[in-house]
């Protein structure tokens, strides 16, 4: 059964403002859904309806069986939200912060002890816990936010923007303890978590997520997983070949001449020790093949004796994919 | 109502994570003693009750309680913490009930700071116990009156100041509703049942009445259904910001 399950969600803020249009998905235990779409696509707005905060104009959310605007309390119960920003009460410290979520949570006694040291040592908050908040660096602030979503070993995680602003290591960490809930589910053992976060990093995507949804304009224009989403990109097992040729080659018209290839684009050309080095994109006739045309791009220069200086296969490009969902859905 | 003790616990100590707990016990105790003492004519009136001291505390509250109340909601929303608030499992009764009793606590305790005053006027004569205590009451039920008002003009605004000026203005036609330039005024041309209504209304005649003493199961009635009442709008005003 999917843990999340979102039909025809839609919100509405004033009658020119439609933030969110008709969204359906749902996720599985163990999946991690990476939401993406260009800033103001609905991301956030349709993760603060999931989660209870704000209400559909029409549509449902259902988290673990339980309706969100019929049962919100249930609802919320199973589920860890982590808010843009990670909002936190600036006065507070970590470990009064936890508690106070814990309590919220009818967590009390040694329950809430192991609650609070089970969030603080997955997120390394041990350092900081006395310290008020507002005193704390903005990946500490994070990992406070991070703690308290998932303190209740929930089944259902929602994060918005988990790694924003945050430095590389940083998000190394965040993305590690995301993949590692994904597959554990905790110490509730059955299955995973059903995880859903929203990121405009690109990378996050291919490095964390089992599935990908694109929204843009309040609409879903893809949903399918990262290697799909490659797939779409005109790069998809394209080979890009820098070369040095001698002055009068016809590099390109050689190439075009190959069997199974579409195009040829000349990237760009620098100047060497050697002469001019130039960058060979070829793109194959069939990129839905498996095999890449590589093998046929080296044997043609090493033919012809031009001396290849490197050579790249590409899965294809995830910020061209990006840009082409996002922008053509405008048309 | 949900949720309500974890909110309560946080609030109340929240209080005392910044000056805001300090500063206005301070400002409130030195106010009312001035009051008391200097415009009240506590020593010159040779009577041992604590009328002085309790004639002052509407308008103490006027502008003190308002100051307390301002943040309530106006801060969880300029913070973003009302994003994380209000998707814990907590219920926007829960909410709303457990920082309005935290309110109260605290505004209760500041209250109860004043004992020396108790102190010192049974160190001088013999005074009606009995008055005393309800005159606690009625302090007590004002300041939750104000405070419920201040958490909706609160949940109505991101900004405190706004908060705060709403609120004062609000709590200050509440309180006056009742006295004769605003009675002499309506009653030339309203009905004899809106001038009842409108005198009905008034925080200042039922808190006279019942810190002079006088148990009216109707003012205790009273003061408790403003409180509810506002304490509902505050719920409804949370639930039309979610949609």
């Amino acid at each position: 059964m999917a843990l999340i399950e979102v039909s025809k969600l839609t919100k509405r803020f004033s009658d020119t403002i439609l933030a969110v249009d008709g969204v359906s998905f749902s996720v599985a235990a163990g999946e991690v859904v990476g939401f993406l779409g260009p800033n103001g696509a609905g991301k956030s707005t349709t993760m603060k309806m999931i989660t209870g905060f704000l209400t559909p104009t029409s549509g449902s959310a259902h988290v673990a069986g339980f309706d969100v605007g019929e049962e919100t309390l249930a609802a919320q119960q199973r589920m860890g939200y982590l808010p843009e920003g990670a909002p936190a009460y600036p006065d507070m410290t970590p470990e009064s912060f936890l508690k106070f979520c814990a309590g919220a949570r009818d967590l009390s006694g040694a329950a809430r002890k192991d609650a609070v040291e089970r969030a603080v040592s997955k997120t390394n908050l041990h350092g900081v816990l006395r310290q008020s908040i507002d005193t704390l660096s903005k990946g500490f602030k994070r990992r406070v936010g991070l703690a308290q979503a998932i303190m209740h070993d929930p089944q259902v995680l929602i994060m918005d923007e988990p790694t924003d602003g945050l430095d590389p290591n940083q998000k190394h960490e965040v993305r590690n303890l995301i993949k590692e809930m994904a597959r554990a589910g905790g110490e509730s053992g059955a299955g995973g978590k059903a995880i859903i976060l929203s990121t405009h990093i690109l990378e996050e995507v291919e490095a964390v997520c089992t599935r990908a949804v694109v929204i843009s304009k309040g609409r879903i224009v893809a949903d399918c997983t990262p290697a799909e989403l490659l797939a779409k990109s005109r790069y998809h097992h394209a080979v890009t070949v820098t070369l040095y040729a001698p002055a009068g080659s016809r590099v390109r018209e050689e190439m075009l001449n190959l069997g199974g290839v579409r195009n040829v684009e000349v990237a760009e050309a620098q100047q060497g020790r050697d002469g001019a080095a130039a960058s060979y994109t070829v793109f194959p006739k069939d990129a839905g093949k498996v095999t890449a045309i590589t093998p046929e791009v080296l044997g043609l220069c090493q033919q012809r004796g031009w001396r290849v200086a490197g050579v790249r296969t590409e899965e294809g490009r995830m910020d061209e994919v990006f840009r082409e969902l996002t922008s053509g859905a405008r048309t | 109502m949900h949720g309500w003790k974890a909110v309560l616990k946080r609030e109340f100590t929240g209080y005392f994570a910044t000056p805001v707990a300090l500063v206005f016990i301070v400002i409130f105790l030195v106010l009312s003693g001035v009051f008391t003492f200097k415009l009240g004519g506590f020593f010159q009136r040779q009577q041992a009750d604590l009328r002085p001291f309790f004639d002052f505390h509407p308008w103490l509250y006027l502008f003190l309680i308002p100051a307390v109340s301002m943040r309530l909601w106006a801060e969880e929303r300029r913070s973003g913490t009302m994003e994380l608030l209000l998707t814990l499992p907590i219920t926007p009764w829960g909410a709303v009930v457990g920082k309005f009793v935290a309110a109260w606590l605290f505004a209760g305790l500041a209250l109860a700071l004043t004992f020396p005053i108790w102190m010192t006027v049974n160190f001088l004569g013999a005074p009606d116990q009995g008055a005393i205590l309800t005159g606690y009451l009625g302090s007590f039920l004002l300041a939750g009156a104000f405070l419920a008002v201040g958490s909706v003009m609160s949940a109505a605004t991101k900004s405190q100041v706004i908060a705060f000026i709403l609120s004062v203005v609000v709590c200050l036609v509440l309180m006056l509703a009742g006295l004769p330039p605003v009675v002499d005024f309506i009653k030339d041309f309203a009905p004899v049942w809106l001038v009842d209504g409108v005198t009905g209304m008034s925080f200042l005649s039922r808190f006279d009445s019942v810190s002079r003493g006088v148990i009216d199961v109707r003012d205790i009635v009273y003061f408790v259904s403003v409180m509810g009442g506002c304490l509902l709008m505050t719920v409804m005003v949370l639930e039309g910001k979610k949609a």
